[in-house]
């Protein structure tokens, strides 16, 4: 009986819901405090304090500490998520009931599959071969998340015309739109990188690990056994700014946030929403941010390699030649670090994310569809063709 | 007028694709990322009042603690919002005053209805109702928001009276030299 429970327990199957329901407790405390980070971040680039009140009483005991606590805000994450919890969730009248309660729901799935053919991290095993850390390692990797976080702008049209309501409606129309002409330039700026890493007589693969890999080379002097260690970000800038600029349309932020813009549409998709179904749209609108960031930092910037040239496997060889502790080359110190890093990385590009709001005043919506179809898409274009004839010359 | 015609460049490049601009402006944003708050944290930081303020008109007593209003009810007239509801009443015949002759019996303000104009202070013959630097009425109740006769006085204290004019009045009835 118990060796059966163990069995069951231990087996492929549970433990793959265990890493499931481990990256959701990751995603969704990340998206919270993303969200705090968000105010107060916005608070002092416009020069005031921002949250700074809340407090846990027991904390507020702790001198220094609690106080710095407090004035960092981080006891608003608790109390902005209970007033969601506990704030009277009213379904208006005049709504269809079913599809606007499926909408946020629908807002959640592909938020949180997407990340599951998203690497956060990786370890050696005994071989010295890096193993990713993933949760579905496959073989159409950025493929899956392209083909699934579209997915996202059903649940918005879902939630804009169950809602009944003008505003929503626009806001759903010019989601579907915004999405679908971003969606393009996005695919085709990552194209080089792919064909890239896909040289002739090699297993062709789409996974996101796979890239990491290749940015994972050392310094070789100056020959073309160097170029492994450039972050694909030096070598294709033009597609990582087309990507860039993509990833803001494709999760709605600032200045492309013509979507839910609260100055023209009170606040679109989710004006008829409340308390934890708005909740669900909020979070799954950060997962995307996060998981968004990700695809970026491990196609462009190396994912969890600290420098260019300076792979994850060199340092952790260093700290192993210097210190000469065994733990430091143990799979489970090497793969809290790789995680520690490309979760500091994603952290800054969020900081970016942030960043760029207070910078750049929104786009018309006019505009917002000129920039992807006369600037965006013609420019990916000829970036494609610029690096596929450079990619077939020099890998021939 | 001599009219010059401006010639409107065209945008160059680097213009044109947005991109110094935004580098301008997230530098910007990263100055003020840094910059210390502007800002009051209010219950424990309070502003500064500048003299001249209009906060919370109140009644105000001379230095020999006379109650100066005569309940004339200028104020009540003239007040744009109908704040203030005055209930004249007389100073009785042995009391120190009693050449001033009237006084406000109740005088209520109600703070709900006042949009601090300041007219009730610019229009007293008296110099009895001011507004000074409380800026912050707050109550629970509608009732709590109307300031009564006792109230207002307390929150008016006194204030310096250069003319005594009620004193000269007097003193000048006493040696025959009324007007
Ligand atoms: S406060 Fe001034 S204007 Fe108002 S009733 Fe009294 S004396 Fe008259
Ligand atoms: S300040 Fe204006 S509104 Fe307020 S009581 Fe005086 S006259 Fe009325």
């Amino acid at each position: 009986m118990f060796d059966f429970l163990i069995s069951i327990l231990t087996s492929p199957l549970a433990i793959t819901i265990y890493k499931g329901v481990a990256a959701i407790l990751v995603i969704f405390p990340i998206a919270g405090v993303c969200s705090m980070a968000e105010r107060k971040v916005a608070a002092w680039v416009q020069d005031r304090p921002g949250p700074n009140r809340a407090i846990v009483p027991w904390v507020a005991w702790i001198p220094f500490l609690g106080r710095f606590l407090q004035r960092l805000g981080v006891f608003h994450v608790m109390a902005d998520g209970g007033k969601m919890l506990f704030k009277e969730d009213s379904t208006p009248g005049h709504v269809n009931k079913f599809y606007f309660i499926a909408a946020p729901l629908l807002a959640m799935i592909p938020a949180l599959t997407t990340v599951s053919v998203v690497p956060f991290g990786t370890y050696f095993d005994e071989a010295g071969k890096a193993i990713p850390l993933i949760l579905a390692n496959l073989d159409v990797g950025l493929l899956a998340v392209f083909a699934i976080s579209s997915l996202g702008v059903y649940s918005l049209i879902l939630a804009g015309w169950a809602s009944n309501s003008k505003y929503p409606f626009l806001g759903s129309v010019r989601a579907s739109a915004q999405l679908i002409s971003y969606e393009l330039s996005m695919t085709i700026s990552v194209l080089p990188v792919f064909l890239w890493i896909n040289a002739p007589g090699t297993t062709g693969t789409l996974g996101l690990a796979r890239v990491v890999e290749f940015q994972s080379g050392i310094w070789h002097g100056l020959s073309s056994a160097s170029w492994g260690g450039v972050w694909f970000g030096f070598l294709m800038p033009i597609s990582a700014f087309i990507f860039l600029v993509c990833l803001f349309a494709e999760t709605n932020r600032q200045p492309f946030d013509t979507i839910e813009s609260e100055a023209d549409l009170v606040g679109s998709f989710h004006t008829e929403y409340g308390a934890f179904k708005w909740g669900l749209f909020f979070v799954a609108e950060y997962s995307h941010m996060i998981v968004g960031s990700g695809i970026f930092m491990l196609l462009f910037f190396g994912g969890w390699n600290p420098l260019p040239w300076l792979p994850l496997g060199s340092v952790v060889g260093w700290m192993h030649q210097i210190t000469g502790w065994a733990f430091t080359i143990h799979p489970l110190f090497v793969g809290i670090l790789s995680i520690a890093i490309f979760l500091g990385k994603v952290l800054a590009m969020i900081f970016f994310f942030m960043a760029i709001r207070w910078t750049v005043p929104r786009f018309r919506y006019d505009q917002v569809m000129r920039i992807g179809w006369r600037v965006l898409l013609p420019l990916s274009i000829a970036n494609l063709l610029v690096y596929a004839i450079a990619i077939a010359f020099i890998q021939k | 007028m001599a009219v010059i015609p401006l010639e409107r460049k065209p945008l160059t490049l680097a213009e044109r694709t947005y991109l110094p601009q935004i580098l301008q402006g997230l530098k910007t944003t990263m100055q003020h990322l840094v910059a210390p708050a502007v800002t009051l944290e209010y219950p424990e930081q309070r502003p500064e009042i500048p003299t001249g303020y209009r906060g919370v008109p109140t009644l105000v007593k001379d230095p020999n603690g006379r109650e100066k209003c005569v309940s004339c009810q200028l104020c009540e007239f003239v007040c744009p919002p109908k704040a203030i509801r005055i209930t004249p009443g007389e100073i009785s015949v042995d009391s120190p005053n009693a050449h001033v002759e009237k006084a406000p019996k109740e005088f209520d303000i109600d703070m709900l209805r006042c949009i601090y104009c300041g007219m009730c202070q610019e229009v007293c013959p008296e110099e009895a109702i001011w507004l000074q630097s409380n800026y912050s009425m707050t109550g629970l109740s509608r009732e709590e928001m109307v300031n009564n006769k006792a109230r207002l006085y307390e929150l008016g204290g006194t204030l310096p009276d250069n003319h005594h004019k009620w004193d000269k009045k007097k003193a000048a009835e006493e040696h025959g030299n009324a007007h």
